[in-house]
């Protein structure tokens, strides 16, 4: 087992038991490009693999939707924590200024319900943007530092120039040898690679 | 190995004939990581850098000294006065929050409206954005007279009977300033997740490594990882932009909603914005010109972007002198004794020089941005954006000073800003320096992410495929 970066700590803890046995997390191959990327993960979705992830150095929308990946999860995360800032936000300065410290200003009602508007649509803005931040980060499971892929000798070029199409062993239909042949057939342009945890 | 055999930025292959490339010569993947990483992992220091640092190092000093000194003193030792009771606290807190207001118009609205010039500037102005919102949040701290009780500004449950006036601008600000803070935070660490995964995955250094590496949070750029962060920047951006509109609207109610005679105005909030938004790309012009000579940036940060944002100035400083002569003219057409009385005072008052100066600074000197000329030349357009920060320094003293000549001569006033005003704002600009090239130095100040994808495609790029057409 090898770390490929000082960054990743070595997988421990739920290894197999036998240490010279390493569980393989999947097989990984590299495109040198964005298109072939995109050729490559659709004919792995047409030969039945269904656990699957890309790795490209920027966003390639075209892989998320040939593996299925949802569409509009953050924005219910972010309208859901909006909602909740806002709603949040005039209650609070309504319940102040009308029950809890009430201040009359100027013989003004209090619940002087446009007054209240400004810090409502900020509280809004507040939780809707950090709903995002921690929503990102929940959702994508991040941080995680020890990602088995990052044992990968290569994998470091997927922030660089590099286009990687990773296969589970999870999957179903995984068999060792068949799946490193498929990928290797789909011309990839390193020699496919299999990733230990 | 596709891409990596040569480095076809030097191999001096001729340029592709396209009208604006947003990206000059021919750059690939790795060349566009190297160029804006190897600032940050390799490269030494260009004498320039230590030049800006140095000079923001020794204005942070001063900073320190005149706080230490506030703090100990009081606020008694600036010019501040009864009837100019704001002084150069709120000047400069209008000023420096405007100047960030740039950096999110920057990546928020132009992401919106398709513009994708804007992503070689957009990290570096955020950047400014935040360091200069920090620059504002100052003042008022530093005026609050005890400034360790700032915390009584957010409603906390408490026995001491008090509480905020949530019908009042100040404390709108309050939220609008911390709420715009967070947000410009948040949305320029999303937008640098990635980045810092290139730069841990190409870092020599084992403390880079470590540190990008705990930055970057793990990403793997993870085909559904990348679905939800475009999604999340997209959303980002359009909640950053009413959020935009909204601040600096909420900052010129804490003048508008009084009734001192040119500032209870409707006109203020959308003067306010546009002025912001003109002192803003200034700071922006004004760093990245010499900043592109320096690291030798000038394939990312072309000409063309330069004539873009003198045109952005243009058309922002003549809303901006709009809002001048609507001032005035309202004045005048409303027959409000008080209105035209104090614009009277305020062109041949006491300080009916500064008003000349701002005329000077954001209505004749801008014209010059009519001239293709001036847009492309790094000198011109240089000085036209000093002095617009200088016009919009003196606009907000302008404004402020309004409050010599109230409404009864009974309570007409001076105001002199004292040495330790001075030192205040200097060392305010010394801190906004030193954060600004310590962030050079250590975060890559161009989206190298975002150049990617602005790459045409047989450079291996996403052919200028933009966050806009994967997100929805």
């Amino acid at each position: 087992m090898s770390t490929a970066t000082p960054t990743t700590a070595p997988a421990h803890g739920h290894g197999p038991a036998d240490p010279d046995e390493p569980t393989a997390y999947g097989a990984l191959a590299a495109f040198p490009d964005a298109d072939s990327l995109i050729v490559a993960t659709r004919k792995a979705r047409d030969a039945g693999y269904t656990r699957m992830d890309t790795h490209t150095p920027y966003p390639v929308g075209e892989t998320a939707d040939i593996l299925g990946f949802p569409k509009s999860e953050m924005g219910v995360v972010m309208f859901v924590g909006g909602l909740t800032g806002a709603c949040a936000g005039f209650f609070m300065q309504y319940w102040d200024n009308a029950y809890g410290y009430s201040l009359n200003i100027g013989g003004r009602p209090y619940m002087s319900w446009p007054s209240f508007i400004p810090i409502t649509f900020e509280m809004m803005v507040l939780t809707a943007a950090l709903s995002g931040l921690f929503g990102l980060m929940a959702l994508c499971g991040l941080p995680r530092l020890h990602h088995p892929l990052f044992n990968s000798k290569t994998f470091d070029r997927a922030t660089r120039d590099w286009f990687f199409l990773s296969v589970e062993a999870a999957d179903p239909k995984y068999d060792r040898d068949g799946t490193l042949a498929f990928l290797t057939s789909l011309n990839p342009a390193a020699p496919v690679e299999e990733v230990f945890e | 190995m596709a891409t990596t055999a040569e480095h076809p930025a030097r191999s001096g292959l001729p340029l592709e004939p396209e009208m604006h490339p947003l990206v000059q010569n021919r750059h690939d993947l790795v060349s566009v990581g190297d160029a804006i990483g190897e600032v940050v992992l390799n490269l030494p220091h260009p004498k320039g850098w230590w030049v800006g640092f140095l000079a923001g190092f020794a204005l942070l000093q001063i900073l320190i000294v005149s706080v230490a000194w506030l703090f100990y003193m009081g606020v008694g030792i600036w010019g501040i006065n009864v009837p100019t009771a704001w002084g150069f606290a709120i000047i400069n807190f209008v000023w420096w929050i405007g100047i960030g207001h740039a950096g999110t118009l920057i990546s928020a609205v132009l992401l919106l409206l398709h513009q994708k010039w804007r992503t070689s500037i957009n990290r570096f102005s955020e950047a400014m954005t935040i360091f200069a919102v920090m620059c504002a949040g100052l003042f008022p701290l530093l005026h609050m007279g005890r400034p360790w009780f700032f915390y009584w500004l957010y409603p906390f449950p408490n026995v001491a009977g008090m509480y905020p006036q949530f019908r009042s601008p100040l404390t709108w600000d309050v939220f609008a300033v911390t709420t715009y803070f967070t947000v410009s935070l948040v949305f320029w660490y999303i937008g640098l997740i990635p980045d810092l995964a290139a730069l841990r995955d190409r870092a020599l250094k084992p403390w880079q490594r470590v540190v990008y590496g705990i930055l970057a949070l793990g990403w793997r750029g993870s085909a559904i990882h990348w679905r939800r962060y475009e999604k999340v920047y997209l959303l980002l951006g359009g909640l950053s932009t009413p959020l935009v509109l909204s601040v600096h609207t909420v900052v010129s109610f804490d003048f508008a909603v009084s009734i001192v005679p040119l500032w209870h105005a409707t006109i203020f909030p959308p003067f306010f914005v546009a002025g912001a938004i003109f002192s803003g790309f200034a700071m922006v012009v004004a760093l990245a010109l010499p900043i592109r000579k320096w690291y030798h940036l000038e394939d990312f940060f072309t000409d063309h972007h330069m004539d873009i944002c003198g045109k952005v100035m243009l058309a922002t400083g003549m809303l901006v002198c709009y809002g001048y002569f609507s001032e005035a003219y309202m004045a005048w057409y409303g027959h409000s004794l008080y209105e035209w009385g104090t614009t009277i005072e305020r062109a041949f008052g006491p300080y009916g020089w500064s008003y000349w100066t701002l005329l000077f600074c954001n209505l004749v000197v801008p014209q010059l941005l009519w001239f293709k000329w001036a847009r492309r030349s790094p000198f011109w357009l240089e000085l036209v954006c000093i002095s617009a920060l200088i016009g919009m320094w003196f606009e907000r003293y302008v404004i402020v000073i309004t409050l010599t000549r109230d409404q009864i001569p009974g309570i007409w006033g001076r105001y002199t800003p004292t040495i330790w005003d001075y030192a205040t704002m200097v060392g305010s600009l010394g801190m906004f320096f030193f954060l600004f090239f310590l962030f050079l130095r250590y975060l890559p100040m161009i989206s190298i992410t975002e150049m990617r994808e602005l790459l045409p495609k047989k450079q291996g790029g996403g052919g200028g495929h933009s966050i806009m057409e994967n997100a929805p």
